[in-house]
């Protein structure tokens, strides 16, 4: 349970959850969600944000948070309350979803293995449908978007073959179907 | 129909628009358009006080004591940092107030200027809402807003920080409207069916209980004569946390007391064995639960609160309702006329049976004395004395605040003002020059320690500009009580830094501040001279010198059940009382 005043009497498992968080675009806003995570002591694995409807100045933000059910809850309560909040979406809990996202990944060639590993590099970003978008003689720089499980495994991949940085955007998601939020 | 003004007379306009007779507040560099606005006008009174946390909890006091929304005036930098304990103590106890803070102007944010900070970023984590306002165009809008998100829903603070230039910028000013806000549509009547379900889980009750807070009072006077209907109709106990003291009548048969850590037994045990719980806008403080595993292990629980994020964060329940407090019980009280319930008179003469049983224990008793004043007594006397004569009362907070809320009984909704959930020092005495300012003809007493009043001591000085008739009375006990209690229970008696050393003489003190001083040390005496406090036209420090090392029971102990209380006559160790882990708590 949440309260220091008392023992957990029964464990309850941790969810990974995406809520996706349609607010005013507003000074302030995202200091205003990121914040009410940190100031709760709730996760943030993922978080992205842009307008997604200038005329009515309409932002939507995608978090990705891990908690047990109660914990999940509460998230939703403490965001819906905050005053620039339109509407928070549950995105896993309300069905079939797709996540995607996107990474940039800097990878570099140096020593005996050089070629082998520039092929190795070229082939994996083929079967993972990952773009070179930069070359260099001794180093790619890869765009892939994909669920986050795909970038995980791409980037461990790479890992082996001389990687050097990445920058991911976190994750983006959309409920499958016809229908809107 | 809009008018061409300055952004600082919008601000003004505003509040006379918004019913707004008094703000309180402080002047300063980047608020002196504004100054100047409040000079040229008669319809809102400023009130000069000596402390921007002052301005807050006496806003807190007016809101409180009035259900209006409470309004502060202060500048940038440290007129906005010094507001921010008054703003987290009105978040933490629902209070609705509106603090319009002065910035530098808008092309000098962010450049380390004169008396700048980042208050919206400060204040975010202590408002409801905040706002920037950094075109002239949106203030009209940001001001109208401000009270609508204040007062609706789960009340709170919200600030409103206009950079000089703005307040100098000319705009089109417009009146409030009833246009719905863009976002922020609280839920205010409950679901119907939910609501059948709680009746008819009452109705089949054997140990029900009422456990009503703050929520009460915040719903307004309907709310209250509401719950009076809805616990005589049913016959139910009922008990209430510190901040819902008033909302049901305290001479009532009834009326079980306060539960919490300070609570009656008989409220503590009540809530520990019922088999149905109704929590009325009270949201599970851990002052009230103790120890969460152990918390009213046979009940179904009923809560109902306008703030969904309450539902469920602390105690599960089995039956929310989210709504207004009034709206919900009104709808309880038809509910039950149309059912017309056959009582069960059997188990409600085992219930009330248990109940008069732990109310036998007197939970609340204290050894008298002839040479010296008990604290439980003074305040015991000071109730008597003041009963019936238009009393509202303000704490401090620590041993004094428990001892009032145990000793003095309130007949009415908004006539006790106290911090709760920050446990503020320094609340009480500016929070008493609010109440005193709504209400210039009540007898307003702000039960205080010796240490606590010394936090906003400044404010008698506004009490006496002012000529507000405040009684300062001062349970004196040479020790921060609460904190000394604690060392006992949890450090060995090594009472470390608790000890109130090279204390004022209040009495003379009193006098400073053009106020009338009155020492009484002597039992005897206490009558004669808190009459005296009393008829004094003039604000008064009373210095009531009592017991110091006089303990605050009964109590349940950090990391303990509602039924492992400690009673005032518990004879053992009482450093042996609470286990490691226990002492761990706050």
């Amino acid at each position: 349970m949440l309260s220091p005043y008392s023992d957990p009497t029964f464990r309850q498992t941790n969810e990974r959850r995406t809520l996706a968080i349609v607010v005013d675009n507003e000074p302030g806003v995202l200091a205003r969600i990121a914040g009410m995570f940190s100031g709760r002591g709730y996760n943030i694995e993922s978080l992205t944000v842009s307008e997604t409807e200038h005329e009515k100045h309409v932002s939507r933000i995608t978090v990705v948070t891990r908690g047990t059910a109660q914990i999940i809850d509460q998230i939703k309560a403490q965001l819906n309350r905050l005053v620039p909040v339109h509407r928070v979406v549950d995105l896993t809990l309300s069905g079939a979803n797709i996540e995607r996202e996107l990474a940039l990944v800097k990878v570099r060639q140096d020593g005996p293995d050089r070629s082998e590993h520039r092929m190795e590099a070229l082939r994996l970003a083929t079967a993972f449908g990952a773009k070179p978008i930069d070359a260099t003689l001794n180093s790619f720089i890869f765009e892939i978007a994909g669920a986050a499980d795909d970038v995980d495994r791409f980037i461990a991949l790479m890992a082996n073959i001389g990687l050097v940085e990445v920058a991911r955007t976190g994750a983006a998601a959309i409920s499958r179907g016809a229908d809107g939020l | 129909m809009s008018e061409t003004m300055t952004g600082a007379e919008m601000i003004i306009r505003a509040l006379q628009d918004q019913g707004v007779e008094h703000i309180f507040g402080y002047p300063g560099g980047a608020v002196l358009p504004i100054y100047d606005a409040i000079f040229q006008q008669d319809k809102v009174k400023h009130i000069l006080v000596r402390h921007e946390q002052g301005a807050v909890h006496a806003a807190e006091g007016y809101a409180r004591s009035t259900g209006k929304v409470g309004c502060v005036l202060v500048t940038s930098g440290p007129g906005a940092t010094n507001a921010v304990t008054g703003l987290t103590d009105a978040l933490l106890d629902s209070i609705p107030v509106i603090v319009f803070t002065g910035q530098v102007p808008t092309y000098l944010i962010g450049s380390d200027a004169f008396q700048e900070c980042d208050t919206v970023g400060i204040t975010r984590h202590c408002t409801k809402h905040n706002y920037l306002v950094k075109r002239i165009e949106d203030l009209p809008r940001v001001l109208h807003e401000a009270f609508y998100v204040a007062a609706n829903g789960r009340p709170g603070p919200v600030v409103i920080d206009v950079p000089k230039d703005v307040q100098f910028a000319k705009g089109k000013y417009s009146r409030p409207t009833n246009a719905e806000h863009k976002t922020y549509h609280p839920k205010v009547d409950g679901d119907l069916a939910q609501i059948e379900r709680a009746v008819d889980l009452m109705m089949k009750a054997k140990r029900p209980i009422f456990y009503t807070g703050g929520g009460v009072i915040n719903a307004g006077p309907a709310a209250s004569a509401a719950l009076r209907e809805l616990v005589r109709m049913t016959g139910f106990p009922i008990t209430s946390t510190l901040m819902g003291l008033g909302a049901y009548p305290a001479s009532d048969p009834q009326w079980l007391g306060m539960l919490g850590m300070h609570g009656t037994y008989e409220a503590n045990m009540a809530m520990h064995d019922c088999d149905v719980m109704i929590n009325i806008g009270a949201r599970f403080d851990d002052r009230i639960t103790g120890r969460i595993d152990a918390f009213s292990p046979k009940s179904k629980k009923i809560h109902v609160d306008i703030d969904p994020s309450s539902i469920n964060k602390i105690v599960k329940v089995d039956l929310p309702i989210i709504g207004d407090a009034g709206r919900v019980l009104s709808e309880m009280v038809r509910l039950w006329k149309e059912k017309k319930p056959k009582a069960d008179a059997e188990a409600s003469k085992a219930w009330w049976g248990q109940i008069s049983a732990w109310r036998a224990r007197n939970s609340l008793a204290y050894k008298c004395s002839e040479t010296e004043i008990k604290p439980q007594y003074a305040i015991e006397r000071l109730y008597a004395l003041t009963k019936g004569k238009n009393a509202y009362f303000t704490t401090e907070v620590g041993q004094h605040q428990m001892w009032a809320a145990q000793f003095l009984h309130f007949e009415e909704p908004n006539r006790w003002m106290t911090s709760g959930g920050l446990g503020t020092m320094g609340y009480g005495l500016p929070a008493a020059v609010g109440v005193q300012q709504a209400h210039p003809d009540a007898l307003v007493v702000c039960v205080a320690g010796e240490a606590s009043v010394l936090m906003n001591m400044q404010e008698m000085s506004t009490a006496a500009q002012y000529k507000l008739p405040i009684k300062v009375f001062i349970l004196n006990n040479e020790y921060m009580g609460m904190v000394r209690q604690w060392q006992e229970l949890l450090h060995g008696g090594r009472y470390s830094n608790s000890y109130s050393e090279a204390l004022p003489d209040f009495v003379k003190l009193a006098e400073a501040y053009h106020a009338k001083g009155i020492r009484c040390s002597d039992p005897k005496e206490l009558d004669a001279k808190i009459q005296e406090m009393i008829d004094y036209d003039g604000p008064v420090i009373f210095d009531c010198l009592v017991t110091k090392e006089e303990n605050c029971f009964p109590m349940i102990p950090s990391g303990k059940a509602h039924n492992e209380m400690i009673l005032p006559d518990f004879s053992g160790d009482t450093g042996e009382i609470i286990d490691a882990k226990g002492k761990q708590l706050v």
